[in-house]
């Protein structure tokens, strides 16, 4: 299924290939986008489609096409749930759950006006994580649900209470020892992105 | 600098060379300087014997060739060296006219400034001194050519036809009406392949069994032809003109000289089986049985791993019934030794099998189809005598779905695209509209329909309303979501014209699976000799040019064997390999290339090393003088043999050791008196 | 004894603390040993992959890094959470694809004093050791409690059996590795049709419309099968449909009640081990219908579920022949 990998050279004056070769670069991995034929069978299988602006499928038309804004502002990626299913039936080896990440960070980086708390909601954890090393699940729902979803709060009380009496969430965070470790790492990863 | 050991003895009789250099328009005059070479050629290499060097706009053509022909006869020339393109397009060319000259054509060398020059470089200094190497290659190659004499083989009028189906059919029939014999070999019990499955064929909607059913009685009552069903090719040996074949015919148990065909034998059979080949696995057959009633021929044949004789010793009701004493449980597999002139491949293909895509569904959910089980099932010979029916074999069906693409133009299954689909999916829209009056669906990535009368056909299937989704099946599946669709299959895919995805509840689905190679193909190529591509495809010696021919002499391949097609494109095929095995038989003798390895006796070791590298079966080992030999009618002058010896005892006619170390040589101007100067030629 | 490298992600510790119990519990009768990465960090689950390239693999590496480094005679991680598994896997994988993310992070690991070579460590999930290094039938021999009468429906959810770089499951749609395990210990498997489809994983935060539908769909599907109980082996999944079936059924107007456990539970049951042992309580729907399906608590007079939903005819035109009914060879070449 993953063999060789396919390797583009795109002409990088062509103004709408530079969207396109944007989005290859930085995918993990070769993103073989150019060898999309728009069959389909991801949006056909993809679990939250109904949810989406776009589905995948058309949201690839859009990069190769060149219409940067729309497929930044797109609220497809945030909706993606990284199933897979789309990148093991893709009948073109299209990497396309990895450029669903790629464009929820390029739409970061950008600040597209995504119509969906799920960046948000990414950063947050992302703060966690750099904050302890681990994930701190308390912290992250409630500074979350505190920004966007106040009125979710009470709702959700019980289920929280349950986890807490069930053991199953910690009010405190747990701190790894190399933590500075960790962030030396991670400073030198963000200069290195560009 | 030491001199090498091989170069140049005093004793070498003086030849009498002629170099031509082409100017090919500019495809090499415009990178190489050939008026330069020419002189060169012609000044430096007197000494190595070119008494002419001439060049010419286009060494090809008739007035180039003259100018050859016409220095041969005036100046005596014993060598021609052509400096032009690849020998692959024009070595034959200038062989010929050298021949016409009085030359012996082998004394002949076609050195490549083209391809290996002027397309390659496009430094003119340092292309031109290329040039000139390779013609100082190619002139001290030339001095140690051979005059040979091609290889004449006489042809055996008889020809093998190995597969039963259209292909081998048509093949079959056009040599034998003809007038030459013909051998047939099919593994069923009966010819007619695939097609004999079908309903009807597009796009004109013929009855398949209509238009095939002549052709096989025709095959089954010809007088030039031997059929041989319920038989396979055990093994082949031989070449072209001569090959000695046997034949396994498996045993039938029933005598056909006494069997009249009847069928009361059938009728009697206690043991029911499900047909897996015939009927695709969707109806029955008894454990003796012809496939189908328009069988040819019309012998049954006992299947003796489900046979509850040959199980348990019991029954033998088909005996016991015969009103002519025609079973015959003693009947032992009959080993034929036949003599062929030539051999057509007609083996067909196999179906891609969609139990390797889960997320269809086949295999689990009852009301998904294969393609072959629902030609069966429309057939009114089939299971259901033509109803189109749920697998609970009563209920028609109100809507069904037609899948392209299955198993196929996927990197995760096969990569090509399977030619017949499209159109095959088309035809079964039509069908179930036809008989059911349901509502159809068709769900395509792109409709391919490019010969005659395919694309009205579209047109028509369009007209009777059938519904097109452009849009890859992403599943079939029977988890509901919604109750409409409680009980149901749903097809679940992006309508990527209406961009939404679609959940599409319909009671059947009818896969149009692909077409892939025979499971067992790359056996059978193992055993004629032929080369076979990775995924298991018949290669042909010329995809465009040549598609019914392979690299071994005298076997031909014809239809779906090759890649997949569709029956008109078969058929051509199977008309071109008869064609071209006639013309073979009529010339009743055949010239093959004398550029052949040979074994010097004296010098082999009888090490056996090349015995199993040789791909065209040519070497044999004579045990009794522990030497190896080489069959000049099989050689194709490979090389790989005279590689492989590490006595160095095989050599090859036209490309001796000899030859290959002075082309050597003159490609590194070691021929030339000045050794200095050489250092400075030979190109960085 | 077996011994491996030991991931076990975050969830392990907090709200996947019942997958964390019974697999540890399980781990001894089955001989097999596993050694925590010391110092391991987050894996940055879906998240840290959404906001930035180079960063989130960076952090994957640390770990794999730290692993390498430990290694003790052992180049396996087992991870037990899906989404560890994946990332890890997944950063190992991409770091030989794309030769420029291997240089790029390295150099982020060198500020850390840490390097990583592509390749050097295998990865695994805790089921496929358990099917292909433990082997089925050492599992069968252990067997002392069999589930006779627990209907299950396996629940693989989407990051384990897909991409699946390394080849290492039977099907990327339809793996038969949990059934064949659910199967020896003696369950009553449910051909669910659902068994890696996805359960939502963080749209329960961020889109609950669409987690809810999700949810629904595995769990109404499971319920239309007459599952007692689903078995899953990522925490992310048992933490959706168990502690949001609540909100899930609110929202629907449904009232489904199916009960998700980790398969490394019921394995632990049938290995003869205390549920108390094996983190059963602290489900949000209920598991007593199950235990009381094997005897394991004063049995209540509970309802038994209607019979096999008939999904076979037995007239009618013959179907396709599976390889699983043939003898267990695998379709796929």
């Amino acid at each position: 299924m993953y063999t060789v990998p396919y390797i583009s050279t795109p002409d990088p004056t062509n103004p709408n290939l530079r969207f396109l070769e944007e989005v290859s670069l930085r995918t993990a991995g070769v993103s073989r986008l150019e060898m999309c034929i728009q069959c389909g069978t991801c949006g056909g299988s993809c679990p939250s489609a109904d949810d989406m602006d776009h589905t995948p499928r058309m949201l690839f038309a859009m990069i190769r096409a060149g219409y940067r804004e729309q497929a930044l502002k797109s609220n497809t990626p945030w909706i993606c749930v990284s199933c897979y299913h789309c990148v093991v039936r893709c009948p073109q080896g299209v990497h396309i759950a990895d450029v669903m990440y790629t464009l929820k960070s390029m739409a970061i980086a950008a600040n597209a006006d995504v119509e969906s708390t799920a960046p948000d909601f990414a950063q947050t954890f992302v703060d966690m994580v750099e904050a302890y090393g681990r994930s701190y699940e308390f912290g992250l729902a409630t500074r979350y649900y505190l920004k966007h979803q106040k009125k979710r709060l009470p709702g959700m009380a019980p289920m929280g209470l349950g986890m807490l009496s069930k053991e199953r969430m910690s009010m405190r965070p747990r701190k790894i020892k190399g933590i500075d470790q960790l962030h030396k790492i991670l400073g030198r990863a963000k200069e290195l992105e560009r | 600098m030491s001199q090498p050991i091989h170069l140049f003895d005093s004793d070498d009789p003086q030849e009498r060379i002629g170099v031509y250099v082409c100017h090919c328009g500019t495809n090499i005059a415009g990178i190489v300087d050939v008026e330069e070479v020419r002189d060169w050629a012609g000044q430096r290499l007197k000494d190595r014997g070119v008494v002419v060097s001439r060049d010419y706009k286009f060494m090809c053509s008739s007035l180039g060739q003259e100018m050859i022909e016409k220095d041969i006869k005036d100046l005596g020339l014993t060598r021609v060296v052509v400096a032009a393109c690849s020998p692959h397009l024009h070595e034959q060319t200038f062989r010929t006219a050298a021949q016409r000259g009085g030359l012996n054509p082998y004394l002949t060398e076609l050195v490549s400034i083209r391809e290996q020059v002027s397309w390659v470089h496009t430094d003119k200094n340092a292309a031109t001194d290329k040039a000139k190497a390779v013609v100082s290659g190619g002139v001290e190659r030339v001095i140690k050519n051979q005059p040979l004499e091609p290889l004449h083989v006489p042809i055996n009028e008889a020809t093998l036809v190995v597969g039963g189906g259209i292909a081998g059919i048509q093949a079959a029939l056009e040599i034998a009406d003809g007038g030459y014999p013909v051998f047939m070999v099919e593994r069923e019990p009966s010819i007619g392949g695939h097609m004999a499955q079908f309903d009807k064929t597009f796009p004109t909607l013929d009855c398949a069994a209509c238009i095939l059913t002549p052709r096989m009685v025709s095959v089954g009552t010809h007088p030039h032809i031997n059929l041989f069903t319920w038989s396979e090719v055990e093994s082949v040996s031989g070449y072209v003109g001569n090959f000695t074949v046997t034949i396994r015919k498996k045993a039938r148990f029933v005598n056909e000289e006494l069997c009249t065909g009847c069928g009361i034998c059938q009728e009697k059979c206690p043991k029911k089986i499900i047909d897996e080949i015939y009927e695709a696995g969707l109806g029955y057959r008894k454990a003796v049985y012809t496939p189908f009633p328009q069988a040819v021929p019309k012998y049954p044949v006992i299947d003796k791993p489900n046979c509850t004789y040959f199980l348990k010793g019991t029954c033998k009701a088909c005996e016991k019934f015969c009103p002519t004493n025609a079973i015959d449980f003693n009947q032992k597999d009959e080993l034929i030794t036949i003599q062929v002139g030539n051999i057509i491949l007609a083996t067909g293909y196999d179906l891609f099998d969609p139990r390797r895509i889960p997320h269809y569904g086949y295999g689990r959910l009852a009301n998904v189809y294969t393609s072959l089980e629902f030609e069966r099932l429309s057939n009114a010979a089939g299971p259901t005598n033509g109803e189109i029916v749920l697998r609970d074999g009563k209920t028609k069906p109100k809507s069904v779905g037609v899948i392209h693409c299955v198993g196929s133009r996927d990197r995760n299954y096969n990569n090509y695209c399977s030619a017949i689909c499209c159109m095959q999916s088309l035809k079964f829209a039509h069908l179930v509209h036809e008989r059911t009056g349901a509502t159809v669906y068709n769900f395509y990535i792109d409709i391919r329909t490019p010969a005659k009368a395919y694309d009205e056909f579209y047109q028509r299937v369009l007209e009777e309303g059938t519904l097109f989704v452009r849009g890859r099946v992403a599943e079939v599946t029977d988890a509901a979501r919604k109750p409409e669709e409680e009980g149901r299959l749903i097809i679940q895919v992006e309508d990527t014209l209406a961009g939404k995805q679609r959940r599409i509840p319909v009671d059947m689905v009818i896969l149009s699976a692909g077409l892939e190679p025979r499971k067992d193909a790359k056996a059978t190529a193992h055993t004629f000799g032929i080369s076979c591509s990775a995924d298991g495809w018949f290669i042909e010696k010329h995809p465009k040019l040549d598609p019914v021919s392979t690299m071994t002499e005298g076997i031909f391949i014809a239809g779906c064997v090759t890649g997949p097609k569709d029956i008109p494109a078969t058929v051509s095929q199977g008309a071109a390999a008869a064609a071209r095995v006639m013309g073979r038989i009529q010339q009743k003798e055949i010239l093959l290339e004398p550029v052949r390895a040979s074994v010097n006796p004296d010098q082999c070791s009888g090490c056996r090393i090349c015995n199993n590298l040789c791909p065209f079966n040519a070497i044999t080992f004579i045990e009794d003088r522990m030497v190896t030999e080489i069959n000049p009618a099989l050689c194709q002058g490979c090389g790989t043999c005279v590689a492989a010896c590490p006595a160095g005892a095989i050599s090859g006619t036209g490309f001796s050791n000899e030859q290959i170390l002075r082309q050597i040589d003159g490609l590194l101007m070691l021929n030339l008196e000045y050794m200095s100067e050489a250092a400075e030629l030979v190109p960085a | 004894m077996d011994k491996y490298l030991f991931y076990p992600g975050c969830s392990m510790e907090s709200n996947a603390k019942a997958y964390s119990e019974s697999l540890l519990a399980v781990c001894e009768p089955l001989g097999l040993k596993l050694e925590e990465i010391n110092d391991w960090n987050c894996c940055g689950a879906t998240e840290y992959l959404g906001v930035s390239l180079t960063p989130a693999y960076a952090l994957i590496a640390r770990n794999l890094a730290l692993a390498y480094n430990q290694s003790n005679g052992t180049q396996t991680i087992v991870a037990p959470c899906s989404a560890c598994y994946l990332n890890l896997a997944k950063c190992d994988y991409y770091m030989q694809e794309r030769p420029e993310l291997g240089v790029n992070v390295n150099d982020a690991l060198a500020a850390g004093g840490l390097h990583y070579d592509a390749g050097s460590l295998s990865i695994r999930h805790f089921l496929d050791v358990l099917v292909n290094d433990v082997g089925l039938e050492t599992l069968k021999s252990k067997v002392v409690r069999p589930l006779k009468g627990v209907r299950v429906a396996p629940y693989l959810g989407c990051m384990v059996p897909r991409p699946d770089y390394d080849h290492r499951w039977s099907n990327p749609e339809y793996p038969n590795e949990l059934d064949r395990v659910l199967k020896v210990i003696g369950a009553e498997v449910i051909d669910f049709p659902l068994k890696t489809h996805c359960c939502g994983g963080h749209m329960t935060q961020i889109g609950p419309q669409t987690a809810y539908e999700l949810i629904y769909r595995l769990i109404s599907a499971a319920d239309q099968y007459h599952a007692d109980v689903m078995a899953t082996l990522c925490p992310m999944c048992q933490m959706n449909i168990d502690a949001y079936q609540g909100e899930t059924n609110r929202h629907k107007g449904s009232d489904i009640q199916m009960p998700i456990v980790f398969f490394t539970q019921l394995v632990g049951l049938a290995l003869g081990l205390d549920p108390k042992d094996l983190g059963f309580g602290r489900e949000f729907i209920s598991t007593k219908r199950v235990l009381d399906r094997i005897g394991l608590e004063m049995p209540e007079p509970v309802e038994v579920a209607p019979v096999t939903k008939p999904r076979k005819k037995q007239e009618g035109l013959p179907m396709p022949r599976m390889p699983r009914e043939a003898g267990d060879e695998e379709v796929n070449p």
